[in-house]
């Protein structure tokens, strides 16, 4: 196959460049392979949209944490007030 | 700055929960991470310099601990983690590297901005993302979250960096799929 034909036919590849570009770490060939390639690949153009918009949504997902199930109840706060009071004095 | 143990609970308490939580999935373990974060840090309440905010020199104390937990986890199955027959690459792609027909990226269609769709979408990818090795989910998590340089994940994870280029490959491929699969 030949060295062009590669770089068409990898998709396997063009994905993991994907993958290293949005983190900033192509060198020039890379970055020309998969500009060559995502020209006449749909898929991976397509894979590339879908790729940065999970980043995204996974980021939102995070920081929107759900106000009900991230709040501790207050039995378990009591307790470990409790605790901290009692080292505190104990090393006073 | 200067530190004020007696109101961490009141202050910071919740905050520190919500940010365990999305990261080890489990209450139980939540709480025991923030628990574990408030002793360790009156332990060295000497130590803090007033460089940073106490709520941020409190969570940079619980980050510590959660990779405690990543690690944990994963070091018993590390090797089952990384090559998941399930999961493999090869799964999605012909011979010489071009999609199968069956995995090829499909539209999502949730380009346009719609509330109610993303909320749904977003359920969904809250599973997928829980289906994910743990080693995988712990490092995708450091990465885009966290946004953790790779050198430190790396160390902290003690894989190498071959390895974590192809747990960041294989997890975004599999989220991806796992997506389409249940969406479309």
């Amino acid at each position: 196959m030949s060295y062009l034909k590669r770089i068409i036919y990898n998709c396997k590849k063009a994905t993991l460049l994907i993958e290293k570009q949005e983190m900033g770490r192509l060198t020039l060939r890379e970055f020309i392979e998969l500009r060559i390639h995502l020209f006449g690949c749909s898929f991976c153009r397509l894979y590339k949209k879908q790729s940065l918009m999970i980043n995204e949504m996974v980021k939102e997902l995070f920081k929107r944490s759900d106000p009900q199930r991230s709040r501790l109840d207050d039995g378990f706060k009591k307790e470990l007030q409790d605790r901290i009071e009692n080292l505190l004095n104990d090393n006073s | 700055m200067i530190l004020d143990p007696r109101q961490w609970v009141a202050a910071h308490a919740d905050y520190l929960y919500g940010y365990a939580i999305t990261r080890v999935n489990d209450e139980e373990q939540a709480r025991d991470l923030v628990q574990d974060t408030f002793l360790a840090a009156l332990q060295r309440v000497d130590k803090f310099e007033g460089r940073s905010s106490e709520r941020t020199w409190l969570t940079a104390i619980l980050k510590n601990k959660i990779v405690d937990v990543y690690r944990k986890k994963s070091s018993g199955l590390k090797p089952v983690a990384i090559n998941d027959p399930d999961m493999e690459p090869d799964k999605f792609f012909e011979e010489d590297g071009h999609w199968l027909i069956e995995h090829g990226p499909k539209a999502f269609g949730i380009e346009h901005e719609d509330h109610l769709e993303k909320k749904e979408f977003q359920l969904i990818l809250q599973k997928c993302l829980a289906k994910l090795p743990v080693l995988w989910k712990a490092v995708f998590t450091m990465k885009h979250i966290d946004e953790e340089a790779t050198e430190t994940i790396c160390t902290e994870m003690k894989v190498t960096s071959a390895n974590f280029w192809v747990i960041i490959h294989r997890a975004k491929l599999n989220l991806r799929a796992c997506l389409q699969k249940n969406w479309i």
